[in-house]
């Protein structure tokens, strides 16, 4: 077991599990919780970046002129690390050109404008039951949509179900803790359309040909708790774990460690000890998919902050630009000071909201001065509170003294690579000191040496 | 919002409200059961030492930094917390110019010359008190008997144990009616702000835990060998400056170990030295020089006492 907590749920008292370390956030989601999720309407135009993945870029397979179809691929996959681009909506590709990325600087980009006549595809069709579907033709199908991790990491997620042969992977975990504040596009997904959810998870279970199956969900969401431990009786099968809330409890290793108490190897991957995690969204994906044949070209987004006037869950076609998004949101407040793409604890800022959504963005926050952290640097006071909570088991004290320093080895000695990039440290440290993100810096200039080495 | 330029920087976004002066200013709350006490004791002796002793500390903070030119952290709180707990460690009736005297070593030396908040090797007011007792051994062990400040000199119970082999009452210990310094007298008004403390989880228990625990231990051990010659575990808790030192000195963050392992045996450091001096030193009361040997071992102690790594362990040391 990872550490264990009587902690209050849906069904009276129950023992949450959890992790080592770690910290407890104001979640804030009760702006967008309650919500149901809002389809927004299909834009004038898209920007559907080839970059929306770990790996290589897809190469344009359409050219300037061009019409095409909803779901239609318009990117290539090029190479093993990859994955295809398609686009969102009907119409015609009026450029291909390099337009801001909201993972920052600039990605080529196939732009599209709507023709309004919302025509389909030929190749989108159901692709027959479950039951009928071979691990192989799944993983086909997986990877020909173009799904990726939704969480965010947007790592392609049929390589995921490709482990090495002698890698026997045993238990597969479907990521609904969703640790990051504001956050609820996970929740709404699970609570609104829980049957296509467990669909795609057992469809990914077949794929790897798992038979143990857990749900990790963190006990701030009862509600969907209840829904999924009343599920019926043939889906008894599948196991519900109630974590405690508690970020980052959605880290693939920390969940892998509450839920399993299977510590991942240092340098090492989840299927190193059997196990895939895949989140909520991707497995709903991975459920369209097979059900109507449907590319990954939509996605449900959050849209909170105190900027926005009204917070809510959008489904939103992947090339909308966050201008629209919010717009369809009632617009902003007064007195936005950052605009980010993801969590507040490992989300980017974005520079523009001419960016698009892309495969992974969970949510656009639009954060005021009193949300954020301001304050200058200080020196650090030797709290401990970074040791005490770094769910790696790190000096960030040391990493952060080190680097500033610019004494990579040292950083690398102390274990600057392992470091996941959570941010407790940096959220946790009362002198205001940038830990983690010193640690990234030093993550780049470690690689970029070892690289120099190779060489 | 268009017209406006967004912020960029890297995640993550938000932070904890907690910062340095709100932690600082935790501690000096949590002492405020402790001057009260040492005021009811002491009156208007405590009023003055205290009061000479922060101002002391926060503008010997604020010459110095702007004499270095540096941006001032006179009113963070630290200092203040240095000039009272001085004041603490003090017998009643030291001149006043001695104790601000000790208040300007401690932040001078103690802890502006290393650099400021951070960066100090010991706690700065033990070593301004070892400062004022290496310059005036006399002033600093001429004691004051609570309540009746101006004729007796009163041994401390410490002394009139190790130099009269007599035992002072434990209810007196718990109380505070004992001669001592300022702060060491009342045992309950130190408990009062170090569960404050400890609540705010702005002191780590395992500290003042093993400190004690360790001194609870040997004192047994030798008290169940032979009762006539030692005082029993709970006199050498309650006696001296081993409450205060134990939560509010030993536990100070900037002179104390970072990890946990590390700080149990800190804790631990400090309870063996401080018994070795009770039981055999020349001095009646060791907890000062107990923490301040300890803080020196800080930094060889944070070398190698380090957390388990998650997935594998660690091999280097830092």
């Amino acid at each position: 077991m990872g550490r264990i907590n009587a902690t209050p749920t849906g069904k009276g008292y129950t023992l949450a599990k959890t992790f080592q370390g770690g910290v407890h956030l104001a979640d804030h989601k009760e702006q967008t919780a309650s919500q149901p999720i809002k389809k927004a309407p299909d834009p004038q135009r898209v920007i559907i970046p080839l970059s929306q993945h770990v790996g290589s870029p897809a190469s344009a397979n359409v050219l300037v002129g061009d019409s095409v179809k909803i779901g239609q691929k318009i990117g290539q996959a090029q190479g093993f690390i990859s994955c295809p681009i398609h686009s969102s909506i009907a119409g015609k590709v009026v450029s291909i050109q390099s337009s801001p990325h909201p993972a920052g600087a600039s990605s080529l980009a196939i732009i599209i404008e709507n023709d309004g006549t919302n025509a389909l595809d030929e190749g989108i069709k159901p692709k027959g039951d479950l039951s009928i579907l071979s691990a192989d033709e799944i993983k086909a199908i997986v990877k020909e949509a173009g799904i990726v991790g939704m969480g965010g990491a947007a790592f392609p997620t049929h390589i995921k179900l490709s482990p090495p042969l002698k890698n026997k992977i045993d238990a597969f975990i479907l990521n609904c803790a969703e640790c990051e504040p504001y956050l609820t596009c996970d929740y709404r997904l699970l609570l609104e359309r829980t049957d296509e959810v467990i669909y795609g998870m057992r469809a990914l279970m077949k794929a790897l040909g798992v038979k143990k199956g857990c749900i990790g969900i963190e006990d701030n969401k009862p509600e969907a708790i209840k829904l999924l431990k009343a599920l019926p009786e043939k889906d008894k099968d599948i196991e519900v774990v109630v974590l405690k809330t508690k970020y980052p409890q959605g880290a693939e290793k920390q969940l892998i460690k509450a839920i399993l108490n299977r510590e991942v190897p240092l340098g090492k991957l989840p299927l190193h000890i059997g196990v895939v995690v895949n989140n909520v969204g991707t497995a709903y994906a991975t459920a369209c998919a097979l059900k109507q044949g449907l590319p990954l070209i939509k996605r449900i987004v959050t849209v909170a902050g105190s900027g926005v006037a009204h917070p809510q869950n959008l489904e939103v076609k992947l090339g909308t630009t966050f201008a629209e998004v919010i717009q369809e949101c009632g617009g902003s407040n007064e007195g936005v000071e950052k605009v980010i793409m993801g969590g507040p604890m490992m989300g980017i800022a974005q520079a523009t909201l001419d960016v698009p959504v892309i495969k992974g963005t969970s949510g656009i926050l639009l954060l005021n001065k009193d949300e954020l952290a301001l304050e200058e640097a200080n020196p650090c006071i030797k709290c401990g509170r970074c040791v005490d909570n770094c769910p790696m088991g790190h000096l960030p004290l040391y990493l952060g003294t080190y680097g500033e320093r610019e004494i990579w080895e040292k950083c690398a000695e102390l274990g600057a690579l392992d470091c996941v990039e959570c941010g407790s440290c940096t959220y946790l440290c009362p002198a205001g000191r940038p830990l983690v993100q010193i640690i990234k810096l030093a993550k780049q200039k470690i690689i970029a040496e070892q690289k120099k080495k190779k060489k | 919002m268009s017209e406006k330029y967004l912020l960029v920087s890297a995640a993550p976004h938000i932070r904890t409200p907690e910062d340095i002066p709100k932690i600082m200013y935790a501690v000096l709350i949590a002492l405020i059961p402790v001057v009260i006490a040492s005021v009811y004791f002491f009156s208007l002796l405590a009023v003055k030492l205290i009061v000479v002793c922060i101002i002391t500390a926060v503008f010997s903070e604020y010459i110095f930094q702007k004499l270095r030119k540096k941006n001032t952290t006179a009113l963070d709180g630290s200092a203040m917390i240095t000039g009272l707990l001085l004041a603490l460690t003090l017998p009643p009736n030291l001149p006043l110019w001695a104790a601000a005297l000790g208040v300007v070593f401690a932040i001078v030396l103690g802890k502006q010359i290393f650099g400021g908040l951070g960066y100090n090797i010991f706690n700065p007011a033990l070593l301004g008190r070892a400062f004022l007792m290496a310059a005036f051994p006399a002033l600093m062990t001429s004691w004051t008997l609570p309540f009746n400040l101006d004729a007796v000199t009163g041994a401390t119970p410490l002394a009139q144990m190790k130099f009269a082999q007599s035992l002072v009452a434990h209810q007196a210990l718990f109380l505070g009616n004992i001669s001592g310094s300022l702060g060491e007298t009342s045992a309950l008004a130190i408990l009062i702000g170090a569960v404050f403390l400890l609540l705010k989880k702005i002191i780590d228990w395992r500290i003042p835990a093993g400190f004690m625990g360790t001194v609870v231990l040997l004192s047994g051990a030798f008290w169940l060998i032979n009762p006539e010659k030692f005082a029993d575990p709970l006199w050498h808790l309650l006696a001296g400056g081993l409450i205060l030192g134990a939560f509010f000195m030993a536990t100070d963050m900037v002179s104390s170990p970072v990890t946990r392992k590390g700080k149990w045996i800190f804790a631990v450091g400090c309870g063996v030295i401080l018994m070795l001096i009770r039981f055999w030193g020349g001095l009646p009361e060791g907890v000062m020089y107990s923490i301040l040997l300890m803080n020196a071992l800080v930094p060889l102690i944070d070398r190698f006492v380090l957390p388990v790594r998650f997935g594998g362990k660690r091999k280097n040391s830092v």
